[in-house]
């Protein structure tokens, strides 16, 4: 548990008399994702900024400075049965509530628990005035002024330094049961939606090598009830195989090939190209490895009624998010401007223009 | 730039009529002061003004039109759905154009296996759930306006419902939001997909009350409705204890479709009203509806059912029927029109607070109402620490408005105190934007006009709502010290209690 704010501040306001742009920096698991910028830039270290401020559990409700690890968040949170819903994925022992936020990173369950940004109730910031501004609150609704606690989600540190979030954190399911089918891609898709409009405890659905999994959470009863009638096969050892997929640790995830995220509607059929496809939030997010052009990957996206992003690997000096059409640019542009006047944050990081 | 909310268009209401007509149904185009009328407020009718004209386009290429040429003249914009907002959001601007989008009231596409809905921002909240049922599925938020409030309000206010702790706001519940920027440029937010890159633009609009943009297509969430549903009724002794036993709810591991809690008087009021079979003596009530798959709610409802008379509830009841549920939700839903039959009239507040404040906010509720002489009544989206009082008040006695709004001013401030916030769903509007300083100090608000500028350079869209200017924060805070120089410290000490 360690304070900075008073350093933080005062380092954004040096930044900005000499005009010199910094580089955000939480537990720095994340350094592949986004565009590669400038390594000489300095570093804002958020990695000390940390400790947990409030927890109420029967509120649902918990405050931390940015830079807490995921891990101790987890061990509080599990002394009371809670969890964070969005099941954030660990890149790295280090990483921080800070970087989840900025890159708006949910795991297996977002479909039906919802994302990091569905979560988040207030932020404290600093905007590249080094002003310490504070957003949103720590209660479960409040919609007092404008929404920038999640208009940061996906931002990756472009709008300012983030140094306090609170969320909403849930009851951890009473029971979690998995189970395994042997099927095609399509044919697994289409049973996952298929099985999304009834309303059972349906909490993950995957599909990766010929097998779907069907993930069940919820009361004991539900869940049995469920799995015994939808049948299939049951996952031993479960857990820890939502856990390798939250956290890309599957073989699928462990190669130098690039990695392309595609966030698309759930029905969508995606074309056979040469490379290796992963279904995962029951369709919405699907994972492709294979060497390719942003501009055909973006067409694929589009026809699947969504977006694809450059995760991991490749040509990451180029452009790696999907191409904003220019009324979208130029708002994004103004925002950042509103926020961040002299471009000190993170520049390029999420777009070159930017 | 920050100060600029006053806009002066240079057209006259004739002039303006005549552009319009060229391309809209001249009908639609409305001048006179006697079909005027009907907009000028909306459901907080104490604040009202009359539009210089109100325009109803029938489609996006007119509704952009209109943007075009008022962002052109530089005349105000306020976009209106069903007007029943409830913090005079839609109220219209003197000099501006009302654009209402009654007239976009299709659904476009339903699409059950993607469970997600496309429709214009005038249909209405439930007519989305009526024809999505037929596929078993529904749309998630239930504000208790939803037979009449739209989507596109729903998206401005991001409204929430009874159902809101376990299913979330609008928020939660959107994929896409087509929107006309100021300049009546066309944009889409979000995708079918469930997450963009990029900064999230989409929540950011969302609950922007009409400052950002006008939403012209929404991309909704449909979720699978319940196998079953039960509520449970209680009723305890203390609010305290009613309190605690929702903490204990939550404690266990379950969170609720819904979680209702009413004060004596509105137990009173809406049992006499609704006949649900409320027990009108006790202290406070609560409702906590279970849904899910029957094993669950089974097991739930058990669970529930024991806790409460653990904790010492005076009585328990449980629904066994769809009919047994509707009725002992009868009297929570009829609570407004119940408490409108016992005062001439009503004003509803909407402050959000952490739910262990609960009891200590009610007793002082209680202290200020017997202070100035106005009786409250209090339902509580109590899952998610979201308060609704309602004062009771006659608008015919001279200065009783007035005090109403004081009542409920120092109410939100309290709710600001204890860690909450002045506004849970209704929004800020125009009603609520002397507390916004209460809640965020002026740098806070200066980055708010930045975003406002971003995206609204010339400040037409809904001017005057929503964020207070710079001089009204001062005013604000001069006043507070002049009449209550110890506030500050006793906010202070409210503050930290409310954080522990
Ligand atoms: C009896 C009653 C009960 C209520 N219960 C609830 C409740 O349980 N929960 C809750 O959250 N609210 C509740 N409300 C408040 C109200 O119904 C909601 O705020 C609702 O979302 C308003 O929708 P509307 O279509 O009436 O919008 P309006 O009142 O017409 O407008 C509201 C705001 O949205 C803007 N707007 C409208 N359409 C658009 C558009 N297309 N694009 C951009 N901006 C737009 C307007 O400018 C205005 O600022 C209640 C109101 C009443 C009268």
């Amino acid at each position: 548990m360690s304070d900075k704010q008073v350093q933080l501040v005062d380092q954004v306001l040096a930044a900005r008399e000499r005009r010199q742009p910094v580089r955000i920096v939480g537990g720095d698991t994340k350094a592949f994702m986004g565009r590669s910028t400038d390594s000489a830039l300095p570093v804002l270290d958020l990695s000390g900024h940390t400790g947990i401020l409030t927890y109420h559990p029967v509120e649902l409700v918990l405050t931390a400075r940015a830079g807490t690890t995921l891990a101790e968040l987890d061990a509080a949170l599990s002394e009371h049965n809670q969890m964070l819903s969005f099941e954030p994925p660990r890149f790295g022992k280090n990483s921080t509530l800070g970087g989840t936020l900025a890159c708006h990173l949910s795991g297996p369950g977002r479909p039906w628990w919802g994302s990091v940004r569905d979560q988040v109730l207030g932020v404290r910031l600093i905007n590249g005035q080094g002003e310490a501004l504070r957003f949103g609150g720590q209660v479960m609704k409040n919609v007092a002024g404008y929404d920038v606690s999640r208009l940061q989600a996906g931002a990756m540190g472009t709008l300012g330094v983030m140094t306090e979030i609170s969320l909403k954190v849930l009851p951890r399911p009473a029971s979690t049961r998995t189970l395994v089918f042997d099927c095609e891609m399509d044919e697994a898709v289409s049973i996952m939606n298929r099985r999304s409009v009834e309303a059972k405890p349906l909490s993950a659905a995957c599909w990766l090598d010929n097998k779907l999994y069907l993930r069940l959470s919820g009361a004991h009863s539900a869940v049995d009830a469920t799995l015994s009638h939808w049948g299939g096969s049951e996952l031993m050892d479960a857990e820890h195989f939502w856990h390798r997929l939250r956290d890309h640790q599957l073989d699928f995830f462990c190669t130098s090939l690039p990695l392309w995220r595609f966030s698309v509607n759930p029905t969508a059929r995606m074309p056979g190209l040469s490379g290796q496809w992963l279904v995962d939030w029951g369709g919405a997010q699907r994972w492709y490895l294979g060497n390719a052009e942003l501009s055909e990957m973006e067409r694929i996206a589009v026809e699947a009624g969504g977006q694809v992003s450059l995760f991991r690997g490749g040509d990451r000096s180029a452009e790696v998010m999907h191409t904003p059409p220019q009324a979208v640019k130029a708002l994004q542009q103004r925002l950042k401007h509103a926020f961040d006047p002299d471009g000190l944050f993170n520049p390029g990081r999420l777009y070159s223009w930017m | 730039m920050s100060d600029r909310q006053d806009v002066h268009p240079g057209v006259s209401r004739e002039v303006l009529a005549q552009k319009f007509r060229a391309f809209i149904d001249p009908e639609y185009v409305i001048s006179d002061d006697e079909t005027l009328k009907p907009y000028e407020c909306d459901g907080l009718s104490v604040y009202s003004e009359m539009p210089m004209l109100v325009v109803l386009p029938e489609t996006v290429e007119q509704a952009q039109q209109v943007l075009r040429i008022c962002h052109e003249e530089r005349v105000p914009v306020v976009a209106r759905g069903a007007g029943t907002g409830l913090c005079a959001g839609a109220m219209p601007h003197r000099e501006g154009v009302v654009l209402s989008m009654a007239k976009f009231n299709r659904i476009l596409e339903i699409n059950p296996v993607a469970r997600a809905a496309r429709v214009q921002p005038g249909v209405r909240n439930l007519a989305i759930s009526e024809a999505a049922g037929k596929y078993g599925l529904y749309y998630g938020p239930d504000p208790s306006s939803q037979i009449a409030c739209t989507i596109g309000g729903n998206v401005a206010e991001n409204s929430g419902g009874v159902h809101c702790l376990k299913y979330g706001l609008t928020v939660h519940n959107l994929l896409s939001v087509d929107l006309l920027t100021v300049e009546g440029e066309r944009i889409t937010l979000g995708s079918e997909g469930l997450d963009s890159c990029g900064m999230d633009l989409l929540a950011l609009m969302t609950g922007s009350e009409g400052l950002l943009g006008i939403v012209t297509e929404v991309r909704v969430k449909l979720l699978p409705k319940p196998e079953v549903a039960q509520v449970v009724m209680a009723g305890f002794d203390s609010v305290q204890t009613a309190g605690d036993a929702v903490g204990a709810i939550i404690a266990e591991g379950i969170i609720p479709g819904g979680l209702e809690m009413m004060d004596s008087h509105a137990i009173v009021a809406a049992e006499a009203f609704a006949k649900a079979g409320y027990p009108t003596e006790a202290k406070a009530l609560l409702l906590c509806e279970v849904d899910g798959t029957e094993e669950e709610v089974h097991e739930h409802i058990d669970a529930v059912e024991s806790l409460f008379k653990r904790l010492g509830a005076t009585s328990v009841r449980t629904s066994h029927n769809e009919e047994e549920r509707a009725r002992l939700w009868q009297g929570r839903k009829s609570a407004f029109p119940a408490v409108g039959r016992i005062s001439p009239d009503y004003y509803c507040m909407d402050g959000t607070i952490p739910r262990g404040q609960l009891a200590h906010v009610l007793t002082e509720m209680e202290r200020m109402s017997e202070a100035c002489g106005l009786r409250v009544a209090n339902v509580f989206h109590a899952g998610d620490g979201n308060l609704h009082p309602l004062i009771l008040f006659d608008a015919n006695v001279p200065g009783e408005l007035e005090k109403t709004e004081d009542f409920g001013g120092r109410i939100l401030e309290l709710c600001v105190a204890v860690g909450g916030c002045i506004t849970g769903e209704h929004g800020v509007g125009v009603e609520k934007i002397r507390q916004m300083p209460a809640q965020f100090n002026d740098l806070d608000i200066a980055q708010f006009h930045r975003i406002k500028a971003a995206f609204d350079p010339a400040g037409t869209l809904n001017p005057g709502k929503g964020i207070p200017t710079l001089r009204q924060c001062q005013e604000y805070r001069s006043l507070e010290m002049s009449i209550e120089p110890n506030s500050g410290a006793e906010n202070q000490l409210h503050r930290e209690g409310g954080h522990e």
